[in-house]
């Protein structure tokens, strides 16, 4: 039985290498063609990942439950290739069909880490595509979402005012809300969309200076807003996105570089101002020097990458139960320490590869409005990708965000299937027969 | 050009117009709009192209460009981590993966620099691994044991232990078809010949033996008695924590035992006098057999007195009188500051659990009195075997003092070279010049003082005894040399717990330790 499952663990290896390889070969590639072959060993190789990974799982905890989750999960799987099959024939699937991976992933590593929150995330992650399927054609059939970039602002920061005020505490930060008492959720998560919306709309067809001092002045109420939730992650992202919209708005480079000297400033005196800030840094300097507290966390994190080398520990080999919220914010390390270091660079690969397929979206549209969209999305996303290995890996000091579709979080999954499926309404319906730009610009060919 | 700015502006002009007529009749966007227009036909040339149109391809392609290049960077940290140092970070004895790792690779050994094997992973007739040390309770400190607390070479290197260099292919097979793969040798720097010559000639005496090769740092023996059989370890564990009479078997006295350093401290003094007194080479004391300050009377060993001697004579035949005299013109804040260069007050720069060394001499609060008490070694200063050693050694190096380290090297199951730990120096704490003259001294003690009985070996070497006095009990015997003076090869530090007279009990060990490493 060890054989197999040594065996199952370089073949899991081996499945995503190929994944990574197709996906990107199909992202940057211009021949349509190979497009549609890439596509379908691409879901061969999903289905195969997946049927692996529990595969292994299921030989070292023979539970019956693990059949089912498994059963439930490719059927998802399935129904939601065929519908978006028949619905959108002319939409990305590349895009799906990345994502899928990426919820594949998490399914196995929480599956391994947690039964109970891995039932949790399906059933969530399903309803979410669920929805989602009906998202892409809203987009299209109703055009007048773009005009209402106040109202979207506004009442993005009217939520996070109220979970100011009615808010419950969780990893220091407050940004939870309780519904009812029943059940509580991130409203940051969605709050993201509502900006990203907000400033897309506002800059949609103008970019004077007066209008970028009124977006801005929405921006930075948003992130303040976050900076007192002590939500440092949220407050980062929401403020990145925003320098990079207001980029790609202006085309102006000056705003972007005013924008991160502005921002590392802001970082500074937050640094110098609030004890939480100065905790990170000091457990992201030297973990090992403050571990039994501070450093704890990031400590146990490095001790999962380093022991799990480059080819992992395998399922349930190694001890990722031992890093504090393993399931959400550092969920990285525990798929580094069972899937090993090649492994985690595919994924990140992937999360790039994925960051490449958004923004082409962006490019290939003629709508700004939808451009300046997918545009804020791609880099949320990227960006929100960046801490959370970023931060596990002690490359940057943590911020406690999680890994997009990965990570076990209802509200960050909701808002994430959302944020794609949004971007598949905006993904042209004629682009498949035109060019790719992504894969014209990096090929060094001039386009039009 | 200004035909190219004119088309643009009509065209954008013309899609603004539309898409203001055709969007909703809202008062505020209608003015928005409005402060559009009106701002653009102001600025004209601000903007180069129409704002309906799309984000352009090359600020989509600077953006690609900057999140990429994040990712390569983060990329290469990581990888950059599980290259180089991960291994570093996994060592640690927090990380509780250790345990995994032993599932999967049979533990190496552990060998003298003689090729002699000091720790070893076999299998019994049932198939159980057993950790064995056919060496038994000799090397049990420096070497260490796995079971009951990680300790010794054990511990600082056990993920090398546990980790299989070798053909990658084979492990990868190996790991698929359940066969455990055989963990990196660890070579130690220990030689078997002195380890036990130190270990027999300390008999049954509470004490420790230390000898380094000055010019490298290399540990050649440590050894500290009372011990215990690590391959009994969990059979006698009952006993061995159990604290009678101090015996304490577990603590490894080498390096963690604290003493006050007796006369051996001399050497230490002679350096802070020489220092501040560059006409040393004249200083003569008539030595009565005691001298009394303020009260307090120090003397010399059994009331001898010396007669009339000058540094060299009083560091010979350990003059207590000469030496608590010197002291009085010692400044308490150079005597410290050259102490702690000599690293006490801190822990010694070695990958071996020690405990700091202690001078406690302080301005302000020490007094005369205090100074020449610590002068000979008394006081309140303690010192472990190991930086005795080291302050030998660092003489006898011309003055620079090595890290001292007791592993040589890693290699694979297949003898290949995996890591090779090479000399590195900790401080040069005297100039060549004053260690020239501490080691013409410390050959004094052998010629015509304490040490007399090195005379006759057919190496010359060099040292200083010490007899550290214990209120109401026998006093610990020190010894700390060096030989040949000429071209030292080894040093050497031993102590012998509440026994008596350095150079009645301490110096017959290091004469057996220099006899087996002369032979």
């Amino acid at each position: 039985m060890q054989f197999v499952i040594e065996l199952s663990k370089y073949l899991m290896l081996i499945i995503v290498g190929a994944f990574t390889y197709h996906s990107v070969r199909a992202s940057v590639n211009k021949n349509v063609n190979t497009h549609m072959k890439s596509h379908i060993w691409l879901i061969v190789f999903l289905f195969m990942f997946h049927f692996t990974g529990y595969f292994i799982m299921y030989l070292q905890i023979q539970s019956s439950r693990l059949l089912w989750l498994y059963v439930a999960e490719a059927l998802v799987f399935i129904l939601i290739i065929i519908l978006h099959r028949f619905i959108y024939p002319g939409k990305s699937r590349l895009l799906l069909i990345n994502m899928m991976m990426f919820l594949s992933i998490g399914y196995i590593i929480l599956t391994r880490l947690s039964f109970d929150k891995a039932v949790r995330q399906f059933i969530i992650s399903a309803a979410s595509l669920g929805i989602g399927v009906f998202i892409p054609v809203l987009i299209q059939r109703f055009k007048c979402i773009r005009k209402y970039g106040w109202v979207y602002g506004i009442s993005g920061i009217a939520f996070l005012v109220l979970v100011l005020l009615i808010g419950t505490e969780s990893y220091g930060a407050t940004s939870w809300l309780t519904v009812f008492g029943l059940f509580t959720f991130q409203p940051t998560e969605f709050v993201k969309l509502l900006y990203v919306l907000c400033i897309a709309s506002l800059f949609r067809n103008r970019n004077d200076f007066r209008i970028v001092c009124a977006v801005t002045a929405v921006a930075a109420v948003t992130v303040l807003a976050l900076v007192f939730q002590k939500d440092l992650g949220g407050a980062l992202i929401f403020f990145v996105t925003y320098i990079f919209m207001l980029y790609a708005s202006t085309e102006k480079p000056l705003y972007l570089l005013f924008g991160l000297a502005g921002g590392s400033a802001a970082s500074w005196i937050a640094y110098t101002l609030f004890d939480h800030v100065k905790v990170r840094v000091l457990a992201w300097r030297n973990p090992f020097g403050y571990i039994d507290k501070e450093g704890y966390q990031i400590s146990q994190s490095l001790f999962a990458i380093g022991t799990g080398g480059w080819f992992g520990m395998g399922l349930f080999q190694g001890l990722p139960t031992t890093i504090p919220v393993v399931d959400s914010d550092f969920i990285f390390s525990a798929i580094a320490e069972e899937f090993g270091g090649f492994f985690s660079l595919c994924l990140i690969l992937l999360y790039i590869n994925c960051f490449l397929i958004l923004i082409n979206v962006s490019l290939k549209t003629n709508d700004r409005f939808y451009s300046l969209l997918s545009m804020g999305f791609s880099v949320l996303f990227i960006f929100q990708v960046f801490l959370s290995v970023g931060g596990v890996i002690k490359f940057i000091p943590s911020t406690g965000v999680t890994l997009p579709l990965i990570s076990s979080g209802g509200s960050s999954i909701v808002a994430t299937v959302i944020m794609f499926m949004i971007i598949q309404g905006v993904h042209d319906e004629n682009s498949m027969e035109k060019p790719n730009k992504i894969g014209v610009i990096i090929g060094g060919e001039e386009h039009d | 050009m200004t035909d190219n700015i004119k088309n643009g502006m009509k065209d954008s002009m013309k899609d603004d117009m539309k898409d203001s007529m055709k969007d909703s009749m809202k008062d505020n966007m209608r003015d928005s709009k409005k402060d559009c227009i009106k701002d653009r036909n102001a600025k004209k040339t601000a903007y180069g192209s129409s704002h309906t149109k799309a984000v352009g391809g090359k600020t989509v392609l600077s953006i690609v460009y900057i999140f990429v290049g994040l990712f390569v960077l983060m990329m290469g940290y990581f990888t950059y981590f599980l290259l180089a140092k991960s291994e570093g970070v996994i060592n640690s004895t927090y990380n509780l993966r250790h345990d995994v790792l032993a599932k999967r690779v049979v533990r190496g050994k552990i060998m003298s620099a003689d090729g002699k094997v000091l720790a070893e992973t076999i299998t019994d007739d049932e198939g159980n691994e057993i950790r064995s040390y056919p060496y038994g309770d000799m090397y049990a400190h420096v070497v260490g044991r796995v079971n009951r607390g990680r300790s010794g070479i054990e511990e600082v290197e056990n993920i090398t232990l546990l980790t299989s260099y070798g053909n990658s292919a084979k492990a990868m097979y190996n790991d698929i078809v359940g066969i455990k793969n055989p963990g990196n040798n660890v070579v130690s720097t220990l030689n078997s010949k002195l380890t036990k010559a130190a270990y027999d000639a300390l008999g049954d005496d509470r004490g420790a033996v230390v000898a380094i090769e000055p010019k490298t740092g290399k540990i050649l023996a440590m050894v500290s008695k009372p011990s215990y059989d690590p391959n009994d370890i969990d059979d006698d564990w009952e006993m061995l924590t159990e604290d009678n009479n101090n015996e304490s078997p577990l603590l490894n006295r080498a390096s963690q035992g604290l003493y006050p350093p007796g006369s051996t401290f001399k050497v230490i003094t002679a350096l802070a006098y020489i220092r501040e007194n560059p006409d040393y080479m004249d200083y003569s004391y008539k030595c009565t057999g005691s001298i009394d300050y303020e009260g307090m009377t120090i003397k010399c060993s059994n009331n001898k007195s010396h007669g009339n001697v000058d540094l060299k004579e009083a560091f010979a035949r350990s003059c207590n009188t000469a030496f608590s005299n010197i002291a009085k013109d010692i400044s308490i804040e150079d005597f410290r500051s050259l102490s702690e260069s000599f690293f006490f007050n801190r822990p010694l720069p070695a990958r071996i659990v020690n405990n700091p060394s202690s001078f406690m001499l302080a301005v302000g609060e020490s007094g005369v009195k205090e100074t020449m008490q610590t002068a000979i070694g008394q006081g309140r200063t303690l010192i472990t075997p190991l930086h005795n050693a080291m302050i030998a050694a660092a003489v006898a190096n011309g003055g620079v003092m090595m890290k001292p380290y007791v592993i040589d090297r890693v290699e694979s199951t297949g003898g290949r070279v995996i890591k090779g730990y090479i000399p590195e120096e900790a401080a040069a704490v005297m100039t060549a010049k004053e260690a020239d003259y501490l080691k013409s001294i410390m050959r004094g003690v052998v010629t015509d003082g304490t040490a007399s009985k090195l005379n006759s070996m057919n190496v010359k070497a060099a040292g200083k005894t010490g007899t550290a006095e214990q209120e109401g009990k026998e006093s610990h015997a020190w010894f700390i040399g060096f030989a040949p003076v000429n071209d030292p090869k080894i040093a050497i530090s031993v102590i012998v717990e509440n026994k008596g007279s350095g150079s009645e009990y301490a110096l017959p060990i290091a004469e057996k330790v220099f006899d087996a490493y002369f032979k």
